[in-house]
Parts: structure tokens; sequence; C-alpha cells
């Protein structure tokens, strides 16, 4: 079994700092804040009150017409997922089904559907709160309590027939799949913030090991709801800095003092070099190593060591077959949670010893906040633009890295350099999963 | 790079016809049903009132003392704990101690678990200001919060992620290396136990944990299917209400339960001396790339994924023995997957034996699939397959042979198991007898 090279040749991200890859990276470039007070609900019984919202999304310039009908059927998470999707589509110059069908190209289609697959890692997605409760209101008694009699009746025939299928995790893929004729196995990881890096690693697999030639992968979450965001709360893991918005997620700060919710995705176009050099294609960087594991040491709390983060970066170093002295870059996690922090950094530290204090490291959730089964796609992607254009974008918010973690992160201006090799991370907070992947510019 | 050869090596299952892997066998091929009026919540008003349920299940049988650190986990991860540690012990890696930790991972198709219903509804109710919006009603999440904040527990909200289960196993048997959760609707099982033989195959793991979970049984996850009108509504007639390939079919019926297998990289297996159930030899996987609602009308993402399959494991469709079907008992799906085997199989598909265990324990869902492939597994061992129950009136759509509601000798050296999820995901494995 030969194993096939695989190149990133498109990256579509949907995020609270713009639409498009070029559009977030001149918004990291700008240092620009994507966290807000939250508007999309009333946030002002909870705890944390900020967060980061994807200021505009029209369905219906991501589908064909014939398909707006089925926009209606799509939780947040879905249309981030199918937002990114046509983007990184445009972006890679494929022609799918999507473009012809929207009449953008006159061209054919220049994939084979059958060799076209998707890897799209998704949350626990919310129902839909205000839909949800109206419908369950119908059935409360004469005395206000809900009877569930009164539901089985009736009741729940206030829910559209197709509702439950608004909430599949496995409905991202799918409705990627259909509008892009994507044919190839098509998978749906759920393992909550490590779901990117775990997807866009299988998919890697996939089109190593002959399965698919084009695939697409990353991930998309929105915990932009009452129930996303008062999940986070009871777990303690949100920044109470509601006075100061666009300051309160401080990855690897000193004063940090939790992540702040938010919504987005970010989806590749992973290609088999041959396929991708015979047709032209642009191509980012190459996608060399992939890792993972299980943090055993407990389901909910961070291993204080990092040690499955070391093992996940290990095993991709090793995937790849470079040492840690190859890496020029890291593109954290950096959460913004006091401990886990500090576990990932104590896991990239058990990795690169004492270059740990000089790799530069990206740290992008000062900006747009936590995007769940969409971080780990948003981190890789912007680690490709560093490669891209051989420059490192400013974490915002780190004014004073703690010294327990000791990591550099790049802070102020975008800094000129050479970048070549990345290592990004990413794990679950809650689960115990990890997962790291190791992209490289583009050698022949 | 050399294609490592992947075997199982233990199993294990907790199911509407018990947990005992030899007991429910003995059950399915007697054509035992494990469907009965719903209890877990009152259905007594909903269109559909039964289900197959979990009975009198209990984790300590399984765990012992380490029990009470589960007491408030979800159904869905006592259900995966329970079978694992069946699975991990009947594989005889409890009493292994030279496999590397880092190299043993866990890959589970586990769904998403039960909300906390009562909770749930009480803060909806009281977050709901139905004057707003000129009496059109909107959620008012100030009250919302106030009250949902004080009832909903921390544990029951973070144990519906559907990556839970994976993370409890992972840490019960220390299990550092490669852990995944896949949660393909009805496919998520048999998608993660493909996915693991390929980890396998290319040495990313020596042993992995898979397999899957899922409870739905829960008002909102009934109420989901039944607006579908996914489920069967034959109240009265309850045993007899899943039927697969039969003309009558009305819908599924909604199960809930877990299935484990140990996957082994087997040199790593030969090597400690574990016994070996069978090889995984191939794994389809594809899209329909058609609708959310509805399967391709020609099957052709169910054709593609079994075509896949044979082309992975080498083999023609003749060789195939036995096919446990995804069988839902639906219209659709029914009448789709006859057909896509007919297609695949040509002339061979009238003498391959076809059944579905869906009319004996239902449904369950995410964890359907690695049941289904236990099932081919024990078919393989003993030389006989399971029926297909309740199977009394042919429909001309579905000309297969599906067993119909007896057991039957069959020599099984290879096996097929199809599992196809809501929104078009397909998988297909095939398992083998070793020395084949």
């Amino acid at each position: 079994m030969n194993s096939r090279r695989v190149v990133i040749t498109g990256i579509g991200l949907v995020t609270p700092l713009g639409i498009g890859v070029e559009k977030v990276w001149s918004s990291l470039i700008e240092k620009k804040s994507g966290i807000k007070r939250i508007s999309a609900f009333d946030p002002s019984g909870f705890e944390s009150q900020v967060g980061g919202e994807i200021e505009s999304l029209l369905m219906k310039d991501y589908v064909p017409k014939a398909y707006r009908k089925s926009t209606k059927i799509m939780a947040r998470d879905i249309e981030i997922a199918v937002a990114a999707a046509y983007e990184a589509v445009k972006d890679a110059g494929l022609i799918t089904k999507c473009l012809i069908d929207r009449g953008e190209t006159e061209e054919e289609s220049n994939i084979d559907p059958t060799r076209f697959g998707a890897n799209i890692g998704a949350g626990l997605i919310c129902a839909d709160l205000t839909e949800l409760a109206g419908a369950l209101y119908t059935a409360v008694d004469g005395r206000g309590r809900f009877d569930i009699h009164k539901w089985g009746n009736e009741g729940m025939n206030n829910l559209t027939p197709l509702w439950l299928l608004k909430f599949l995790p496995n409905m991202l893929s799918c409705h990627v799949t259909i509008v892009h004729d994507a044919q190839a196995p098509s998978n749906t990881i759920t393992c909550a913030e490590a779901s990117s890096h775990l997807a866009i690693g299988e998919a890697f697999r996939i089109i190593a090991r002959g399965a698919a030639d084009i695939c697409i992968c990353g991930g998309a979450e929105s915990k932009m709801n009452p129930m996303g965001l008062l999940r986070q709360q009871m777990l303690s893991r949100l920044s109470k800095r509601n006075q100061d918005p666009a300051g309160a997620c401080r990855p690897f700060d000193v004063n940090r003092d939790g992540t702040v919710i938010s919504e987005g995705g970010g989806l590749f176009i992973l290609e088999e070099l041959e396929q991708a050099r015979a047709r032209g294609a642009n191509i980012y960087g190459e996608l060399v190593g992939f890792g993972a594991s299980s943090n055993t040491h407990s389901w909910s709390e961070p291993h204080p060591e990092g040690q499955g983060i070391a093992l996940a970066i290990g095993k991709a170093l090793d995937d790849a077959g470079i040492s840690a002295d190859a890496v020029d870059m890291i593109a954290t996690f950096g959460s913004g949670v006091v401990e886990q922090d500090l576990s990932e950094s104590r896991g990239i530290r058990a990795v690169f010893g004492d270059r740990t204090t000089r790799i530069p490291a990206i740290a992008v959730k000062g900006s747009m906040g936590n995007n769940g089964a969409g971080s780990g796609a948003i981190d890789l992607a912007v680690a490709a633009m560093c490669v891209k254009n051989n420059r490192i974008v400013p974490a915002l918010n780190v004014n004073d890295v703690d010294p327990e973690c000791g990591l550099n992160i790049v802070v102020g201006e975008p800094v000129e350099a050479e970048v070549s090799t990345v290592v990004s991370t990413g794990y679950a907070l809650g689960g115990g999963q990890n997962a790291a992947l190791v992209i490289k510019r583009m050698e022949d | 790079m050399e294609r490592k050869r992947v075997v199982v090596t233990g199993m294990g299952w907790i199911t509407p016809l018990g947990d005992d892997v030899e007991t429910v066998w003995q059950r399915l091929l007697k054509g035992d049903s494990g469907i009965v009026p719903t209890t877990i919540f009152d259905a007594s008003t909903f269109p559909t009132i039964f289900s197959a349920e979990v009975k009198s299940f209990e984790l300590a049988k399984y765990l012992g003392p380490d029990t009470q650190r589960y007491k408030d986990s979800s159904r869905n991860t006592r259900f995966a704990l329970g079978a694992a540690k069946v699975a991990w012990d009947d594989a005889g890696l409890t009493t292994c101690n030279d496999h590397d930790t880092t190299r043993v991972g866990v890959y589970l198709g586990g769904g998403e678990g039960p909300i906390d219903f009562d909770n749930f509804v009480a803060a909806a109710v009281s977050g709901w200001d139905a004057e707003a919006k000129n009496g059109m009603g909107d959620l008012d999440a100030r009250k919302w919060v106030e009250v949902a904040a004080e009832r909903l527990q921390v544990i029951t909200e973070f144990e519906q992620d559907p990556n839970m289960a994976a993370g409890h196993i992972a840490c019960l048997f220390n299990a550092q290396g490669p852990t995944f959760n896949t949660l393909t609707a009805c496919a998520a099982s048999t998608q993660a136990i493909g996915e693991a033989t390929n980890l396998i195959r290319r040495g990313d793991a020596d042993i992995i944990i898979s397999g899957g979970t899922h409870s739905m049984l829960h008002p909102l996850g009934v109420t989901g299917f039944n607006r579908l009108t996914a489920l069967s509504t034959r109240n009265d007639s309850y045993q007899t209400a899943s039927r697969p390939f039969d003309q009558t079919r009305d819908g599924f019926v909604l199960g809930e339960g877990a299935g484990i297998v140990i996957l082994e990289e087997y040199e790593h297996a030969k090597r400690r001396g574990a016994k070996c159930l069978a090889e995984m030899v191939g794994y389809g996987s594809t899209a329909d790339a058609f609708r959310v609602t509805d399967m391709h009308d020609q099957g052709r993402g169910c054709i593609a994924a079994m075509q896949q399959a044979l082309e992975d494991a080498g083999l023609k469709p003749g060789d195939i023995d036995y096919i446990s079907a995804h069988g839902t008992s639906t219209e659709e799906n029914d009448k789709i997957e006859s057909l896509a085997i007919g297609e695949v199989f040509g002339e061979a598909a009238s003498k391959v034996p076809i059944s579905s265990i869906k009319s004996m324990m239902g449904h369950l869902i995410a964890a359907a699939g690695v049941v289904e492939l236990i099932i081919c597994v024990l078919a393989i061992r003993d030389g006989i397959v399971p029926p297909t129950m309740n199977y009394n009136s042919p429909d001309p759509n579905c000309p297969l042979d599906y067993v119909p509601n007896q057991a039957r000798k069959v020599d099984v050296r290879r096996a097929l198991s199809n599992s196809f999820g809501f929104g078009g995901q397909n998988n297909t494995l095939i398992v083998v007898r070793m020395d084949d």
C-alpha cells in the first residue's frame, strides 16, 4: 500500500471575524476582535455575556436555487458548514454541482463525484430553544404545568415533521455532500473541540489509502444560543469579563479567566498531490502528519502535565517523519481556560523542551472565541495562511504570558518570518480526545 | 507499506434481548422479541407507545465497586461501559499486561446522550413568554436561565456530548491511543468499526475498542421519529411491529443499547495468544449525496458501499454467504436495500441468505451496526443465521431470501453487514472466518 501525498488546495472560513479565508486573515492582521456583548439573545441573566457572532449569513448565497427550501431545516451549525463548504470549493477552484446549478460557470465539473469525500466535525447541536419551547408550551395544563399526555396527543404536532433532521450532527456532512455532489466516504466526527483535527486527520488517511482523491473536511459549530451558553457556564469554562468583551478571552495570559462562546467553522479541500498538480491547483501546503490520543487521567479535567497532548504531537511528528527541531511555528488551541491552557503548554513543552519559549506560536481565540467543533479547522487555516505568507499573526489580549505556560505567543504586530513547518494542536475541553496535525510548505 | 491484518478478539453487548452474548444469540435464533410497551417515560398518548428497551441493566454487574463513579452518567455511557468490559474480558485483555497503552485506541459510534427531559421542559415552559410578539410568544432568555441554571445538572448536560462514552472507555481501560467518535446516525458504529480497522491496518494502533452506543428512548427522541413518521404505529401488536422486508411493514421500532468489539492487529493478537474470532477484511463508505429526507431512489450510495467493501476484501459477490441487512422495516429502506443487493450481487442475490435482527430487537440507531456485525461473527462461528421475524407477506419490491421466521443452518465463511444512515451515509463491512 503506497501512501499517497495529500495537499491543501482550498480553505473556507465562516467566523465572527468574517467570511472567507482572506477576510479572516486581514482581520487578524489588523488585530480586529470578533467578540462583543451577545446580541443573538438577551444574555443579561448569564454569568458570561460576551461572545463571537457571525454577522450575516444569507444561505441563498451558498446553495443552488432549487435547494433554498432545504436551508429551512438547517440548524445554525449546518448553515455555517454549508457556507464554509461553498467558500472552500471556490477557493480551491473546484467546479462542483453547486456552482454549476447556481449558474456560476459554463464549464463542466473538474472532479469525479465518486472520488470526492467529506469528513466534517460537529458538536452536540442544540435544538432551537425558541421553536421547541413554543411547541412545548402548547402542552401545558390549566395549572401551567407540562402535560406529557397532551404533548403526545397534539402538542408534538406543533413541530415541523422534519424537526429532528435540523439537529442531527451528520446533517453538516449530508447537506454539504448533497449540495456539492460528494459521494465518496463521508463521516461526521463528534469529539467536541477535537472534532476538526480528527476529521481532517481521518480525511488525510482516507486520501492516502486511496479511498478518495479529494475530501472536504474540517468542522463547524455554534454555541451561540442560551443552551450552549448555559452549558459552558455550568462547566465553569467562561470568562466573566463582561465589561471588556474584546479583552475577555486571553489565551495563556497570566490574567486569563476563561474562554468565550462563539460560532464558526472551517472546511478544507484536501487533495491527492498528483491530481492537484494535474489540474494546476493552488497549493497552500502539504499535510504531512497526524496523531491522536486520549487523556485517560479524567474525562472532565485536563491532564495536569498535558500527557495526551504531548502524545498526540509526538505521534504527528513521527507520522511526518520529522523531529521537533524542524517545527518553526505552533498553532495552539489556546482556549483561555486557566487549567486547559496550562495543560496544553506543558504538553507542548514535553515535546519541544527548551525551544518551547522560542518557537513562535499563534493563539487566535483571543480574537474570535471558542468555535467548538469548528475551532481546530480555523486554527489550522490560520496556520496555513502563515505558511503561505511567511507571516505570523499576533494574538490579542496576551499582554503578559503566564510564566507557567512559557510559550512564545506572537503579540503586538504581525511578524515576518520563515514559516515552513507548523504543528497545530487540538483537544476536547471535556471527554479527553487530543489530536495534532503537521503541515509543511509545498516542496517538490 | 504492508497493510496489516485486523481480527476481532472480543465482543460484548447490552441489548433489549439481554446482555450476555450467548443468551442473546440463542434468543435471536429462537425468534424472541425484545419489543415492549415503553416504560422509560409515559408514551401512552404518543403515536407509538412501544419500543425495544434494555431491561434490568445494572452497571455494577460489570464494574463492581467502580460503578459509583458513573452514577450520574447517561444511559449511553453506562451501556457502553458494560459492553466494553465484557468485550475487554472476552479478549483476555484484563489479564494482559504487555500491551502498549499508547497504542490502544477507541473508536465509537456514540449517540448524543438522552436529554434531561423533565428539567429541560420545566425551564422551557417557564421561559416562554406567551404574550410577546403580539401573542405569537417568544423565549425570554432571562426567565429561562433562572430556572434552567437552577434545575439542570452539570453532569447530565455534559453527558449529552456524543464523545463522552468514548472518553469514559478510554479512562477505564487506560486506552491512550487514537480516540474518535462518529455520529453518522444509523450507520455510526459500522463506520466506526470500518475506520478503526483502517487505523490498525495502517499501524496507527494495535488494539481499538470499537462499536457504538445509543439511547434515543426519551420523549424528544420518540417525538422526532414520530414526526418523521419513521416509526411503526402498530400499537395493538407491538411484538410483530418490526417487519423488515414484509409488505405490511409500517416503520421501524426504536431500540437502545450498545455493542463493542475489540479489534486487534493479527500478529499482536497471535503474540499474546488471544483467540481470533473472525477477520475484518472489507469496508466501504459512501454518501448518497441525494436528499436529506430520502435514500437515493436507485440505491446509488448503498450499491457503491457494498462494491467498495467487496473490492477492499478482494472478494466477489458470490463469495458472500450471509448478509446482515440494515433492514429497518421502513417502506423505503427495505425496498432500496433489496434493490441495491440485487444490483451488486446479480445472480447471486437470490442465493444469499439475508436477515434483519431489527425484527426482534428494534433499531439501536448508532449502536445498530456493531450489534449486527457481532451477529455475523456468531453466524460464522456456529454455522447458523438468525431469522427475519414477522415476515408473512412477501413484497414484490423485496424479492430476496430473507430467512423468514426461522433460523437456518448455513456454513457462513464470509458475511457482509450493511448500515445506512439518515441523510445518506452508507457503510458496509465484510468479516470472514479465520484461516479463510
